[in-house]
Parts: C-alpha cells; sequence; structure tokens
C-alpha cells in the first residue's frame, strides 16, 4: 500500500493525458524511458506506467521488448534488440548499435505483472477487435488500477458489444479492486460482474479485499450465491452434454452389436474389432487421399463412411458364414470363437499396420469449437452424436420399412415359419450379421475422430457395448437407446464425485446388480416368446 | 392362510395373466377334486400351458387365486417349492436328462432330500433301488435302464417323464400332451399307464387329441382364449354347440 | 453305486491320473535337487518354476471345469478370483520382506512409503501371519464369488449374460486395482518378493518345494472335484447344465448348487493365484485382465469340458504352446494360434481332447460288444 497514492496520483495524470486527445509528445515518451536507464525495480515501475501512457506508436515495442527480456540499456540510452538480433534505438525505432557495455533491464514479479498490465492497456487500443477482447480480459484478471483511463477511453470508442461488454466488465474489475472508489460505483460494478457470471468473475467477487462496507459485502455475496447458482446450473448443462456425447458414442459402439446379439441373438466377441476396422478404414482412406489429392481431405470421412461399412460388413459375413452359422443355438461356443476371431482380427492388423497409434486426423468441419451459453461445445462431438441419431434412425427405418427387414424379422421371430415362407433363411443371417458388423464399421470411422486408432481399440468398446444392449433389454432399439444415454450421462455426473474410474466401476457395478433384478433389461419383451 | 379355504387339491379362482396385452389367461376359475383325472381341451391359444405355468410357479398371475390342498397360496411360491408341495409337471416337449441314464433320470426324481449337502453325501438305499426296478416295469423301459436318455425314442422319453413324475411321488400330476408324436398303440398305452397312476394320484391332463381323451374316460373341461367355454363328459362337451364352434371355426 | 462317494470317485483313469501327478510332484523336484546341472536328467531351476506355473494353471482349469463343464456356468471372470488369491499371497509376501525393502520401512511396504502413506491401511493388519494370509487366499475368493453368486443366481442370470457380467466383475476389479489409492501398489502391483515363511522364494530348494506342494494342490483340487462330480450331487449339476428349468420343477434348488460349486470353484482358483504368485515373483492388476480369463477357460475346451482330466491336460498343453512360440521367432504368430485354437475347437472339437478320445473308446467298446452279441449294455456316461 506505500504506492497506493503515487498510483492514484499517476493515474489522474494518465487520465488527463489521455484525455487530452493522446496528445502524447515526444518528450514524455523520451522522459518515461529515461526511467528504464536508473537500474531500479520502482523507477521501471513508473517508466512501464508512462511509457504505457505515452501513446507513443513504438511503446507496444517497449514494453513487449521489456516483457521478453530484450530491452538494454546503457548510459542513458534504451535499445530494443529484435527478435532477429539486431538492436533499435527505442526513442526512435531507427536500427542503432548498442554499447557493449548494455544491460538487460531486469524484472521482477511485482513488475511482471505491471508489464502484463500496461501490455493490456496497449492492446486495448488495437485495430484488431479479437485482440482488444483479448487485453480486456487480461485486464479483467489483472485489475490493474493504470489501464482504468485506458479502458474509459477504449469504452467511449468501442463499437462491437461483445468487445463492449468485455470493457465494462474489466472496468467494474478495477474500479472493484480501487480502494478509493465510490460505494455507487462498486455496486454497479458488483452488478456488472455478476452478469459475466464465471468463475473468473466469482474469484473476482470472494477475493475482495477487506475492509468494505456492508452494503457492498452484501451486493457481493448475493452477486457471488447468483453467479454459484448460475455456474450449478451450467455445470449440470455441461455435464448432461458431456454425458449425452459419451452416450452417443456408447450407442454407436452398441448399435451394431444390438442388431447382432440383440436382434440375432448372436454373441460377437470380435464386434469391438469391427470398429477396429472400420477406424483403419478411415486410416487408409486418409493417407490415399494425402498423397494423391490432399483437397479432398475435408471429405474424407464421407469416403469412409460407405467404405467402412462395407468392409467390416464384408468381414462380417465372411465371420458368420465360416463360423457363426455353424454355432447357432450354442451362444457360449459362439463367445469363445467370436473371442479368437478378435483376437486373429487384432493380431492380423497388428502385423499389417505395426502396433503403434495411427494418425487420423480431423477434417476442418470437425475441429475447433464455439460456446454455447456457459459451456464449450466441440464440433467433433456434435457431430459424433448427429451421426449416431442419424445413424439409428436409419437402422429403424432399414428395420421398419424394407423388405430385408421385414424379412429379418420374420427369420428373428420364426425361423421354421420364416423358411417356409420362402425367405432363405441363411442368406438373411448372413446379410443381418453383416449390417451389424458394417454400422460397427461406421461405427469405427466416427470413433477414430476422437479415440487413438491403435489394434487395441475395439477392446476398449466390446464390455461397454454389451452393457448397453443388456441394459437396454435385449431385441429393443429403442432401449439401446435409452440405455446408452441413460449411462453416458450417469458416468458424467458421477465423475466429479467419484472421479473416473471410480465413477466408470460404479457404473459397472450397478448395471451388475440392474442385471439381478431384470436380467432382460429396462425393455423386456414379455411372454413365451422369450422361453426360447 | 391356515385354513382350508376349499375342499379341492386344485383351486383356480378368476386367474388373469397377460403378456404386452394379449389375456392369456382371462378370469380362468377351475377346481380339481383330490382322487380325481381331468382332461383339459381347447384350441391352441386357448391357455392350457400357461394355466401349467401359473400352477408351478413358472408365470405369475397378474390377479386371482391359486391355492393347493386348499391351504397353499400358489402365487407365492417358487417353482422348487411347488414342487416341494407334491405338484410334478410334465412338459409339452418331453424333457429329460439326456446325459444321464434311464436310471439316473429315475433315481433324481425319486422323493429324498434336495439339498446340496444331501445329494453330495448320498448311497443308494435298496428301498430306492427296489422303486426304481418298479417304476421301470411301469414305464416298460427295464431293457433299457442303462441307456443314455438322449438316446431313447420320442414315445420312449415320453414315457421316462412319466415315470419321472411317478418316482417324484407327488400328489398332483400335471401332464402336458403326453401323446403328441406317439403311435398309435403307443398312445394307447399310454392312456393305460395314466388311467393306472390315477387309481392313487389326482391328474391334470392337457391333450389336444381326442382319441386319447374319450379313451381316458374322465371329466373333460374345454378352454378357450383363456377360460372356461365348457365343463363335462366327452360327449357333453363334444355336443356343446360353442365348442364345436370354437374348433370348427363356425 | 452304494459305496461312499469318494470310493466311487476313484474309478480307474481317475486313479491312474492321480499316481500320474504324484509321481511328477515326486520325480520333477528329485531330478532338479538331487543330481548335478551337469547330468543329462537335471531339470533346471528355471524349468521347475515354469512347470509349477503351468501347474497352477491346471488348478485354475480345473476349477473352471467343475462350474462350465458339469453346470454350465461360464464364468469368464475367474481370473478375478485366481488374482485375488495371488493378492492375499502377494500381501504377505510383501510383509515379509520388511527392513529390507529400498526404503527398509519395517511395516510399510515400498509402494506406500513412496506414495507417502502414513500408516498401514487396516485391510493390510494380519498379513504378516501366514495361517492368516492363507485364509484370506480362500475367503476373499469365496466371500466375493458368494456374495456374487447369491444375487445372480437367485434372480436367475444364466448363460451369456452370467458370462458378461463376470467379464464385467473382472474388468471393474481391474480397473481398480489400477489405481493407486486402492492400496495394492497400483500399476506395479506387488513384487520383490523376498521370502516365504522363512525360505527365499528364489532358492533352488524353495522352488522345488513350491512345485510339489502345487501339484499336491492339484491332486486335492482333483479329487474334490471328483468327488463332487461322482455323487448325486455331481448328477444334479448335469441336470442343472442341460436342462435347468426341468430340475427346478424336480425340486431341487438350483440356485443353492450353482452357489456352491461356484463358490468352491473360486476358492480352487484363489489358491491357484496364491501358489503361482510366489513361483513368478510378481502379481499386478493385468491379472484381472478379461482375456486371461477367457484363456483360461480355452485350456479347458482344448482338453474336454467336462472331463477333469481334460482341464488340467488343456492348461498344460496350450500354455506349453505359448511359452514355445511366445520364446521364439514365432512370437508375432502365437496371437493367430491362440485365436485359431478358439475357433477351431470349437467347431471341429467341441468335445476336446479327452471328451473325444473317450467319445471314440465308447462308440468302439459298443461295436465291440455288439458284435459278440452282449448288448449295449455299459455304455459309458459321456461325461465322466
Amino acid at each position: 500500500m506505500l504506492s497506493c497514492e503515487r498510483i492514484i496520483a499517476l493515474v489522474f495524470a494518465l487520465g488527463l493525458l489521455i484525455a487530452g486527445a493522446l496528445s502524447a509528445s515526444a518528450q514524455n515518451f523520451d522522459a518515461a524511458l529515461a526511467g528504464f536507464t536508473k537500474d531500479s525495480y520502482n523507477d521501471t515501475d513508473s517508466a512501464i506506467g508512462a511509457v504505457a501512457a505515452s501513446g507513443n506508436p513504438l511503446a507496444l515495442d517497449v514494453i513487449q521488448a521489456l516483457q521478453d527480456g530484450r530491452l538494454l540499456f546503457s548510459g542513458d540510452k534504451v535499445f530494443i534488440k529484435d527478435k532477429a538480433g539486431a538492436t533499435l534505438d527505442a526513442a526512435t525505432g531507427k536500427p542503432a548499435a548498442a554499447p557493449a557495455d548494455a544491460a538487460n533491464v531486469r524484472l521482477n514479479n511485482r513488475l511482471r505483472r505491471s508489464v502484463e498490465a500496461a501490455l493490456g492497456g496497449l492492446t486495448l487500443m488495437s485495430n484488431d477487435p479479437a485482440r482488444r477482447y483479448e487485453a480486456a480480459q487480461a485486464v479483467f484478471k489483472s485489475r490493474d488500477a493504470n489501464a482504468l483511463a485506458t479502458l474509459d477511453a477504449a469504452l467511449a470508442r468501442e463499437t462491437d458489444t461483445r468487445v463492449k461488454r468485455a470493457l465494462s466488465e474489466a472496468r467494474a474489475a478495477v474500479i472493484l479492486y480501487q480502494p478509493g472508489a465510490a460505494e455507487n460505483d462498486k455496486i454497479a460494478a458488483i452488478g456488472s460482474i455478476k452478469e459475466r457470471a464465471d468463475q473468473d468473475a466469482r474469484g473476482l467477487l470472494a477475493g475482495l479485499p477487506g475492509g468494505q462496507s456492508a452494503t457492498v459485502q452484501k451486493a457481493a455475496a448475493d452477486a457471488i450465491a447468483s453467479i454459484d447458482n448460475r455456474l450449478a446450473l451450467w455445470n449440470m448443462v455441461q455435464n448432461a452434454w458431456y454425458g449425452l456425447s459419451l452416450g452417443s458414442v456408447l450407442l454407436l459402439a452398441a448399435i451394431g452389436l444390438a442388431i447382432t446379439f440383440g436382434v440375432m441373438g448372436v454373441i460377437n466377441m470380435a464386434h469391438g474389432e469391427m470398429v477396429m476396422l472400420g477406424a483403419y478404414v478411415t486410416f487408409v482412406v486418409q493417407e490415399i487421399i494425402r498423397a494423391r489429392n490432399p483437397a479432398l481431405f475435408d471429405y474424407s470421412l464421407f469416403i469412409a463412411v460407405p467404405l467402412a461399412f462395407l468392409f467390416a460388413g464384408s468381414v462380417g459375413i465372411l465371420i458368420e458364414r465360416s463360423v457363426i452359422r455353424f454355432l447357432y443355438g450354442r451362444p457360449l461356443e459362439t463367445l469363445l470363437a467370436t473371442w479368437g476371431i478378435s483376437l486373429i482380427l487384432q493380431q492380423a492388423v497388428r502385423t499389417i499396420f505395426g502396433p503403434t497409434n495411427k494418425e487420423v486426423g480431423n477434417p476442418s468441419w470437425m475441429s475447433g469449437a464455439f460456446e454455447l451459453g456457459g459451456i464449450t461445445v466441440t464440433y467433433n462431438r456434435m457431430w459424433i452424436i448427429v451421426f449416431t441419431l442419424a445413424v439409428f434412425a436409419a437402422l429403424l427405418g432399414l428395420l421398419r420399412y424394407t423388405r430385408l427387414g421385414l424379412e429379418m424379422r420374420a427369420v428373428t421371430q420364426n425361423r421354421q415359419m420364416a423358411a417356409s415362407m420362402g425367405i432363405r433363411t441363411a442368406r438373411i443371417d448372413a446379410l443381418t450379421f453383416g449390417l451389424g458388423s458394417g454400422i460397427a464399421g461406421i461405427a469405427g470411422v466416427a470413433l477414430s475422430q476422437i479415440d487413438n486408432v491403435s489394434p487395441n481399440l475395439g477392446q476398449g468398446y466390446i464390455i461397454d457395448s454389451f452393457l448397453v444392449v443388456v441394459f437396454g433389454g435385449v431385441g429393443n432399439l429403442w432401449g439401446t437407446l435409452v440405455a446408452a444415454l441413460t449411462l453416458g450421462v450417469a458416468n458424467k455426473f458421477l465423475e466429479p464425485f467419484a472421479g473416473a474410474v471410480l465413477g466408470k466401476i460404479a457404473i459397472l457395478v450397478f448395471i451388475i446388480l440392474f442385471i439381478q433384478k431384470r436380467p432382460r433389461g429396462l425393455f423386456a419383451l414379455k411372454g413365451r416368446a422369450v422361453e426360447a | 392362510m391356515d385354513a382350508r379355504t376349499t375342499s379341492a387339491l386344485l383351486y383356480l379362482d378368476a386367474v388373469s395373466v397377460s403378456f404386452d396385452g394379449f389375456k392369456a389367461l382371462n378370469d380362468l376359475s377351475l377346481t380339481v377334486e383330490a382322487g380325481e383325472m381331468r382332461a383339459i381341451i381347447g384350441p391352441n391359444g386357448a391357455g392350457k400351458t400357461t394355466m401349467m405355468d401359473v400352477i408351478t410357479g413358472k408365470t405369475r398371475p397378474d390377479k386371482g387365486d391359486v391355492y393347493f390342498d386348499g391351504s397353499h397360496d400358489l402365487t407365492s411360491l417358487d417353482e422348487t417349492q411347488i414342487a416341494e408341495l407334491g405338484i410334478g409337471r410334465k412338459f409339452q416337449k418331453p424333457t429329460v436328462f439326456e446325459m444321464h441314464t434311464v436310471e439316473d433320470n429315475l433315481r433324481l426324481a425319486l422323493k429324498d432330500d434336495r439339498t446340496a449337502r444331501a445329494t453330495l453325501a448320498w448311497r443308494e438305499t435298496a428301498a430306492e433301488q427296489a422303486r426304481i426296478g418298479e417304476i421301470l416295469g411301469v414305464i416298460r423301459l427295464g431293457p433299457v435302464r442303462r441307456r443314455v436318455a438322449g438316446s431313447l425314442s420320442h414315445g420312449q422319453k415320453q414315457w421316462l417323464e412319466i415315470g419321472m413324475l411317478l418316482a417324484q411321488d407327488p400328489k398332483l400330476l400335471l401332464v402336458d400332451e403326453p401323446v403328441a408324436g406317439l403311435t398309435d398303440v403307443e398312445t394307447h398305452q399310454t392312456a393305460e399307464l395314466l388311467r393306472e397312476i390315477a387309481r392313487v394320484k389326482t391328474v391334470v391332463v392337457v391333450e389336444h387329441d381326442m382319441t386319447f381323451v374319450r379313451e381316458l374316460g374322465v371329466k373333460v373341461t374345454c378352454l378357450h382364449e383363456g377360460s372356461v367355454l365348457a365343463e363335462g363328459t366327452i360327449d357333453q362337451v363334444s355336443a356343446n354347440e360353442r365348442v364345436v364352434e370354437v374348433y370348427l371355426g363356425r | 453305486m452304494t459305496s461312499s462317494p469318494l470310493i466311487r470317485a476313484l474309478d480307474r483313469s481317475a486313479v491312474t491320473f492321480i499316481l500320474v501327478l504324484v509321481a511328477i510332484g515326486v520325480i520333477v523336484p528329485l531330478l532338479n535337487l538331487a543330481l548335478p546341472p551337469s547330468s543329462p536328467w537335471h531339470v533346471p531351476t528355471y524349468l521347475v518354476a515354469l512347470w509349477g506355473k503351468y501347474v497352477c494353471y491346471a488348478l485354475l482349469a480345473l476349477s473352471i471345469d467343475l462350474i462350465w463343464g458339469y453346470c454350465g456356468i461360464l464364468s469368464l471372470g475367474h481370473g478375478a478370483f485366481f488374482a485375488l488369491g495371488g493378492y492375499a499371497m502377494g500381501m504377505y509376501l510383501m510383509r515379509q520382506i520388511g527392513t529390507r525393502g529400498v526404503y527398509a520401512d519395517p511395516i510399510r511396504p515400498d509402494f506406500m512409503v513412496f506414495l507417502n502413506w502414513p500408516e498401514l491401511p487396516v485391510y493390510w493388519y494380519g498379513f504378516q501371519h501366514f495361517a492368516y494370509a492363507a485364509l484370506m487366499v480362500l475367503l476373499v475368493p469365496g466371500l466375493l464369488a458368494f456374495v456374487f453368486g447369491w444375487f445372480a443366481f437367485r434372480s436367475r442370470v444364466t448363460g451369456v449374460y452370467l458370462s458378461i457380467i463376470t467379464q464385467a466383475l473382472t474388468y471393474a476389479l481391474m480397473l481398480g486395482f489400477f489405481r493407486n489409492n486402492f492400496g495394492f501398489g497400483g500399476n506395479n502391483g506387488l513384487t520383490d518378493f523376498k521370502d516365504i515363511l522363512g525360505f527365499n522364494v528364489q532358492a533352488q530348494p524353495t522352488r522345488a518345494a513350491l512345485f510339489a506342494i502345487s501339484v499336491a494342490a492339484l491332486i486335492l483340487g482333483f479329487l474334490i472335484c471328483r468327488t463332487i462330480v461322482a455323487s448325486k450331487l455331481g448328477m444334479v449339476l448335469i441336470s442343472i447344465r442341460d436342462a435347468e428349468s426341468r430340475t427346478r420343477f424336480l425340486g431341487y434348488r438350483v440356485e443353492n448348487y450353482k452357489l456352491f460349486v461356484f463358490t468352491l470353484s473360486a476358492c480352487m482358483a484363489g489358491v491357484a493365484g496364491a501358489l503361482y504368485v510366489p513361483q513368478v515373483g510378481i502379481i499386478n492388476p493385468s491379472e484381472f485382465a478379461p482375456g486371461n480369463s477367457i484363456e483360461a477357460v480355452i485350456w479347458v475346451a482344448v482338453g474336454g469340458r467336462g472331463t477333469l482330466i481334460g482341464a488340467v491336460l488343456g492348461a498344460a498343453v496350450v500354455n506349453y504352446g505359448k511359452t514355445t512360440f511366445t520364446s521364439g521367432l514365432l512370437a508375432p504368430y502365437w496371437l493367430f494360434v491362440l485365436g485359431s485354437l478358439f475357433v477351431l475347437v470349437t467347431l471341429l472339437l467341441p468335445r476336446g481332447i479327452v471328451g473325444t478320445v473317450r467319445h471314440y473308446r465308447g462308440a468302439w467298446r459298443e461295436r465291440r460288444n455288439a458284435a459278440h452279441g452282449r448288448g449295449a449294455q455299459a455304455a459309458p456316461k459321456p461325461a465322466e
């Protein structure tokens, strides 16, 4: 608090300076620069403020150089060493050789904060709105009183609403931490910060220095409570979003299994490997595109989806024809045989592509994120949810409205009757299994965007997928949907309390107990049909 | 339920069961007196097997009362407890233990201590051996007693299952389609066998085969859409217009 | 059929098999200890340890065969019971290290010192006593199996549903044991053992003794299984396997039977794990990996499920194959072999090695008897 008065004086001076239509003179700037030559922290500090306030076009370069340790002094001259190593005269910006005895202007932590604040203030005037916004955010965090004048000036001419809001929030933060500010101003400032309602705003209010008047304290406490409510709400929304995202991944992985296991009753332990194959198809497609026609990269996933479906589907049909069809009615044997197939497929991919993770890129429309209220939404997660729902709808439609779907349902309900109606049941079996596998392949394309593409990719999903199908009720696609989303959301809501691993264990234990209670899942079929 | 509420051995009152909206049993009421043999007929889907499932505890009714021996509420017991009370069941599809020999199938069915500990320390008594021999005689499977049950013909399996019912020594036998897939001679022999059993036991037979039911010569209950359509002698029932309608679809 | 269950258990093949096991249990340690390394008959200590590992695997296979081969319960989580038994033994061995550890803490194992745990967690108490640890080897897997089975069997979770949730069980345990704050050494597990009951675990005589003890445990396990299988209880188990609801309608309380064999089987797996740990010198969470449990199932399938001898044989054969393959140039192809084994055995050899041999021998006898006009009286049951 030693320098309080000095700062106030300085701020006052700066305010005058800037109010004077930024009529900074070269003398001011030179005088300010001289502060750097004293090799004393206090003088450097005031020099930073003075330079920042000078309005000289070189001010930003000087402060930036100071921050990077590129500001030298020798006698009464100050030099900037640019990034290439050449030296400039700080007063003129012209190249000038620095004497051999030139030393760095030293900084300590207190000064670094001043430097940051000064930089924030300087960029507040930048022509680029994004930089102005960032600068306002920086001031909001540093609450540097020196910046107040600049802030006011910036606010006066700001036109961009987003930046304007950030500026007034920053201004409110500064005022709130200014010991001498009027109570009314402080209350107004609290109101403005309350509107911001994020973690930073809360921290700002909670860290308010002591000695505030009762009204201010109450206003701050109320604001904190209100922010807490908003934060809790957004936290819920964020968790729900993450849960939805995880649920869609689970659904994507389980949806093919809902066909092979749920509809056909075949335990396919190699299901995860079908997903893995789909991911590798994506990898190969991208490699070819990179080598042949990089311009197509953004379309790589559209090419990979049908290919992955066809490839994984054909592998599925091959497995059905060569192994599974001999094992119908022997579920435990099917389980073991398909586990063997999964080992073979994993090792085959390991032999061909190597055991390490493969780089699968995100197309431009899948990368990045946008803010939605208080949450951040990444494009890849969002598109995966959309994609999953599209696949789900397509599958429902296929089963309900096509001839193939009709025949599939007929065969699974009453094989003999279907056969006697002239349906070639063997062909339907192979196609159904191929469909389930193909969908797993499609899932692989989507998962390649968010997971490591390695031969073990499928292993991570197989247990979860089975649990989703069992939890939802075998033979019920809607059950699978509800189960996947429920488990996803439940997992994400448990994580903050229990941690990721314990949350997962809790979910597993829950499902184990749930299956005991309702062995046929959430949406169980009833009646004689289930006795078979 | 400590006091007897009915003199009947088996008492079903207003029992309803529905599967996903389909009413398999609809207000079914039926009583079977001790010592009686009753034949249940009815077209497919009339609820015969579901009724068996309700009596043996496999299916829980949505509403209605099921009492055995006047004092046991079967709706609150599970399959094992009901079997221990003395209700034996032969399935529609013959289910015997295919990997066990004919003898062992009967041995497992013999009335005995059924706890795991008792079976571990179990030694066969002469009385048990004699009883098995006796049953083998009744079901005429003596010559194949050491064969694996899976290698028996369809008819022999039906009979083995009836033999297992006898070995259980139940008070009430539920016999579901005992002559399905049998030859005429076998059907005739089965009828004889069941009549013999009915002398000492209460028997409920579910059957499609009218010749067989006629041969049994007992009171007949005809089920339709989950409730009783007609009851009486076979001649009365087959003369009933509604029964004819149901069977012939007129 | 009127003799005591134990006598009934000892038919000719069982007696022969036990004699062979006894011979192995005596001869291998003798050849290792009594002969000088220069002798062509000398069995090197590393082989004793390796074979000891196979013997433990054989006991695990036996425990799986008891429930899968005879009762139709396909557990894909038996590795969990094996690992729990192993951890119980590992905890004893850790406590024996005492001040010889890197941090020389007399009470806390090294990893606790490393993680700055101020004191020993309560569940580590008592493990310095061998008897307590031995009790836990049986009790922990047994109790878990009992509680799990009590829920699962009462609510009639059967078939693949049971397989899937047993797999989920071992998966959940694996995730848990990988965590440092579970208090079992996290990722690294328990290792660097020094001695067992005062004998150096690395020493040649200890290794030979551990081998002999493992064989003895295997014989005991075989006898227990054989007694169960040959009793009326065994008949009920097979009935449950082949027609569960029929068994129930006969008045047998199926869930109690399942619970009994499942718990017993878990205890056997626990013992196998406990004997395994001092011989391989480490126990870590990867033992809980679902893949391990399924691999153990394939040993049983290869040897012949529903034939106890087959389970033991299968474990030995497959693991011998694994050692041969993974220690040479063929290492990358082992998973192809193992995978094909899963497929081919289920497709072409569903009875397994021993089951197939018995099947053909039985068929041959029947034909011969028929040729002699004596009738097909003594056809052996396909399942022991």
